[in-house]
């Protein structure tokens, strides 16, 4: 399972598609930075007034209105324990595209998009004092000194442990 | 200038399947719902052939092409009945009414080029 | 080429593919088959309309016609069968019988079956069934009008066959050959059969219209049908099938052998030109016609008795309400098309709110301009909004259509004579609304002829008429459609219902009013029907019907009066999209409550609001005591008013009963747009949907009977 390497002046055209598949939106959350595929996200706003949906988790802050569509906004600092929620005008939300709905997850900033060869990409250890259950992460990833946490963000957000998704209705 | 043809059916799967086979062949095709939609359309422009089904309801074909052959620009153009039936009885009245042949139902698009062709070139 | 559906290949069509019109075929097909039913149950046996006649005749025709054309060989095969019968009864050669009407409707429903197995719905129809409709049809179409005009029944063609009888034993009586002679001689359509024996067997040639079961059957009074072996021939007076070209000209030019009637020659072409072609321009394929001069026809008097000369217009009565599809000055538009549409006009709508809005905050002088400029908008979305809405509205005549059938076949069934009334079918209501409620009325209608209206002999020791009256009707009324059903039976008994809701153990008493206690009918498996008829009292019905109109926004209520009758009332939005809703502030949360459960909002005084122990909460209205809900407990907000008798309470009027809601404040009245909070999040318990305010936020639409259930739950279990 080799990629073509990816690097500067390499032989465009062809590996086009080959590159959107390795290509990643970093975000922090608390201390730590992540990294998920850029193919799901949909958009990125700031944080705007919620109204909040009775009885939900805390982490689910409530919906919004994304151009006319009533969207679920979930904090994962809160979630996960990273870090401390604030909102202020740098909050930034990511708006997603998972499992055929549109979702949005409060981080505490967003830093770019990468791309990543394979060989950048080591197996996640074991370990379990981590926030995130790791069955969740693909791998770490390594670019320059940065150590990025690869998510799948897809089956994270439809897991039952968000509480976003009636379980029965999934495919 | 493509030639233009009427062709009258109260069925719109027939008219889209004619429409669509002589549109293809380079015809230029109006589709009418019944006999007096028909005799409407062909008052409005001229037309190379006229192709019509029988049993229509509010004036069905032989009397359309009897209304036609009244009027002075269809005395002598080709009008076509599409019949289900090639019998003498059919065959008699169309020929009583003006028409100028027929055409039997079911036909396949080649068949219906077919004729045209022998019609109108 | 032609769709995986169809049995065989719509021929060689060469390089067309025929499928493509197969769509617009089945369709067609449907509002064929319909317009043949209604037509169908509405005759008058006396005295049959020949417009009518003749519309079900063109209707079979045009079934016929198309499915020939695109190959679906099944369906040509059963209204080829229809037509003949069809035809012969509206050029009057026989009458229409009752029998004919209940084959005929039969027919609509095979003929549906196998289009439905075209479609991929449906496992299609047996091959038994089919042949048994075919032969009743044939039957059917050869009986001759009593008046005894047989000359025209020889317009029917029969068959030629021949009939071998044998083997006959060399010791069988010669009384045999005479009477096998005399019985084929009776099925002959004219003329005598040709009769040779050829030592053990007799061979007959004869022209009949008569069917083989029939042959079998009528013969077999002289010789064991098995022994009967029947041979066709072809039928008299048409051409065999495959040699016929399929048109001709009117002319005697070469090629077309045009003017003999096919008998079976070669060559017929199936087209054909009376006399020579026009003359053709240059350079045209002109092939075989001669080239002589056009002739003119100008009008020649026809006698052709079958032609049916225009009326001015079609017949005043139409009752064709589905949109004739051979009038051409309609469109047919894609639903997805409409629904697009509708979604462009909510975000107008929403998008000029948040304008109005926006416009407060600017100072007075601009903001005069500004606000006249906002109410012309206002006013132009309102009217655009109206007009697409208005697409998908259609008459309640759609949902009705269906239940003259029903009712016909269902009452014979129990052996009850019902009337079918209807009012209202012009009224028009949204076409999701349509689909999704004709199920839950077709139940209802089920329930009142099952067990609404009583057996003749009943109605009769009753005082009353034997024929019973089902009364449908639909209207408008403040901003809902309102259907009611309504029967002159033998009405609801509120002590059998109180005693088989204590027996399945729910909460009842008798101070409960008679709404509350019919209500109980629609709880899950509630049926007091004495015996369960296959029709309906397996009781698992109504709740779905109550459910069903609720996720429509909509409510039902019973009125009844024992040895009277019971009239069921349904009230739906007149569309799923929109919604006229009170919005109140709680907590700072905005929710919108939906109008149609409000009775009214007062803001009660200190001492109206007392407390039950253990039970919660009531407040007093008008000297009746409704249980209170704080909405701010039923969200986990923290309320900006704590004290009831400082805030507002909202009375809705759910299921029968009454329940008070407690918020902080009333915002305003709004026409909202219905936003799925489904589609992304998950189900929220006491919430119904979401939409978009003008200042673009989200408010929750509540959904007032889950909460006034809850609420009444938690007092019995509280009790």
């Amino acid at each position: 399972m080799t990629q073509a390497a990816v690097h500067a002046g390499a032989a465009p055209g062809a590996v086009m598609a080959a590159q959107a598949n390795n290509e990643y939106l970093t975000f922090t959350l608390g201390k730590e930075e992540y990294g998920i595929e850029i193919l799901k996200v949909q958009e990125i706003r700031g944080y705007e007034a919620v109204t909040r949906i009775a009885n939900a988790p805390q982490f689910i802050k409530g919906v919004v209105n994304l151009r006319g569509i009533i969207v679920p906004i979930v904090d994962m600092r809160i979630k996960f324990n990273l870090g401390e929620a604030n909102y202020d005008q740098f909050t930034v939300v990511i708006i997603l595209n998972v499992a055929e709905r549109v979702v949005g997850m409060v981080v505490d900033g967003v830093s770019d998009v990468i791309q990543l060869a394979a060989e950048r990409i080591r197996p996640a250890p074991d370990f379990s004092s981590s926030s995130f259950d790791t069955k969740y992460i693909t791998g770490l990833g390594t670019m320059d000194d940065r150590m990025l946490i690869l998510v799948d963000i897809e089956k994270l957000m439809s897991g039952s442990d968000m509480a976003l998704m009636e379980q029965a209705t999934l495919q | 200038m493509s030639k233009a043809i009427l062709a009258v059916d109260d069925s719109a799967s027939i008219r889209q399947m004619v429409a669509f086979t002589l549109k293809s062949a380079g015809y230029d095709v109006v589709e009418a719902g019944d006999g007096l939609d028909g005799l409407d359309k062909a008052k409005g422009r001229s037309f190379s052939l006229v192709l019509t089904d029988q049993n229509m309801p509010r004036m069905d074909g032989l009397s359309l092409i009897k209304s036609l052959r009244g009027l002075p620009q269809y005395k002598a153009t080709p009008i076509l009945m599409l019949t289900t039936e090639s019998g003498d009885a059919m065959k008699a009245q169309g020929k009583a009414a003006g028409a100028t042949g027929w055409l039997v139902k079911p036909f396949d698009p080649a068949k219906l080029l077919e004729v045209i062709k022998k019609v109108v070139g | 080429m032609s769709q995986s559906h169809s049995d065989t290949q719509a021929g060689d069509a060469s390089a067309f593919d025929m499928g493509q019109f197969h769509q617009v075929f089945f369709e067609e097909t449907v509002e064929h088959l319909d317009n043949m039913e209604m037509l169908l149950l509405g005759i008058d046996l006396d005295a049959p309309d020949a417009e009518d006649l003749n519309a079900i005749f063109r209707a079979a025709h045009s079934i016929k016609g198309g499915s020939g054309t695109f190959g679906f060989q099944d369906l040509a095969e059963v209204t080829h069968e229809l037509e003949t019968l069809l035809d012969r009864v509206r050029k009057q050669e026989l009458s229409m019988t009752r029998e004919m009407v209940d084959a005929l409707l039969a027919s609509r429903d095979v003929l549906g079956g196998l289009l439905g197995r075209h479609r991929g719905n449906g496992d299609g129809v047996p091959a038994e069934v089919i042949a048994e409709l075919v032969a009743r049809l044939r039957e059917l179409a050869a009986g001759t009008k009593s008046g005894g005009e047989a000359a025209q029944a020889a317009a029917v063609a029969g068959r030629k066959i021949v009939i071998e009888c044998g083997p006959i034993e060399a010791d069988a009586p010669p009384e045999l050959r005479e009477r096998l002679t005399a019985a084929l001689a009776g099925l002959a359509q004219q003329g005598s059969p040709t009769i040779e024996h050829d030592g053990a067997v007799l061979r007959a040639g004869v022209t009949t219209l008569a069917g083989d079961e029939e042959i079998r059957e009528s013969l077999g009074f002289v010789i064991d049908p098995a022994r009967v072996t029947i041979v066709n021939i072809a039928a008299a007076g048409t051409p065999a099938p495959a040699a016929d070209p399929g048109y001709g000209f009117f002319d005697d030019a070469p090629a077309s052998a045009a003017a003999a009637p096919g008998t079976g020659e070669a060559k017929d072409p199936g087209y054909g030109f009376f006399d020579a072609l026009p003359a053709q321009p240059a350079g045209a394929a002109a092939t075989d016609a001669p080239q002589g001069p056009p002739r003119s026809y100008g009008r020649r008097a026809t006698d052709a008795p079958d032609v049916v000369e225009a009326k001015a217009g079609r017949r005043g009565h139409d009752r064709n309400l589905v949109a004739a599809q051979s009038d051409a000055t309609t469109i047919r538009v894609g639903v997805d098309k409409v629904d697009q549409l509708i979604n462009l006009v909510g975000e107008l709508v929403i998008t000029q709110a948040m304008l109005v809005q926006k416009v407060n905050d600017v100072d007075a002088v601009q903001q005069q301009k500004l606000l006249n400029g906002m109410v012309d908008l206002e006013r132009n979305t309102r009217d655009l909004q109206e007009t697409v809405m208005s697409i998908r509205m259609m008459p309640m005549a759609f949902v009705f259509n269906r239940f003259p059938r029903m009712l016909r076949d269902l009452a014979a069934k129990l052996g009850k004579q019902i009337e079918l009334k209807t009012v209202g079918e012009q009224t028009e209501l949204d076409k999701g609304v349509i689909e999704k409620i004709s199920d839950p009325m077709t139940h209802l209608v089920r329930n009142a002829v099952d067990h609404g209206i009583e057996l003749p002999e009943a109605r009769i020791a009753a005082g009353k008429p034997a024929q019973g009256t089902l009364t449908l009707s639909a209207s408008h009324q403040g901003g809902n459609i309102v259907i009611e059903v309504a029967d002159d039976g033998a009405g609801l008994s509120r002590d059998r219902i109180l005693a088989k809701a204590m027996e399945r153990g729910l909460t009842v008493n008798d101070a409960m009013s008679d709404q509350e206690v019919f209500q109980l009918i629609f709880e899950a498996g509630f049926s007091t029907a004495e015996t369960v008829t296959d029709v309906s009292g397996r009781g698992v019905g109504m709740d779905v019907v109550k459910r069903n109109i609720h996720a429509l926004g909509g409510r039902v209520e019973i009125h009844s009066t024992a040895g009277r009758g019971t009239c069921i009332t349904v009230r739906l939005p007149l569309t799923l999209a929109i919604l006229d809703g009170l919005s109140v502030s709680v907590g700072g949360e905005m929710f919108i409550v939906p109008l149609t459960y409000i009775v009214e909002s007062l803001q009660p005084a200190a001492a109206e609001v007392r407390t039950v122990s253990g039970r919660g909460r009531v407040v007093q209205v008008r000297g009746e005591y409704l249980p209170l809900v704080a909405l701010h407990e039923v969200f986990g907000l923290r309320p900006e008013v704590t004290e009831v008798h400082k805030g507002i309470v909202v009375i809705l009027e759910t299921e029968g009963r009454k329940t008070a809601l407690f918020v902080d404040a009333l915002v305003g009245q709004h026409q909202v747009v219905i936003k799925s909070l489904e589609s992304n999040y998950r189900r929220v318990q006491g919430v119904s949907g979401a939409t978009i305010m003008g200042d673009g936020r989200v408010a929750l639409i509540l959904d007032a009977v889950a909460i006034a259930r809850d609420m009444q739950a938690a007092m019995a279990e509280a009790a």
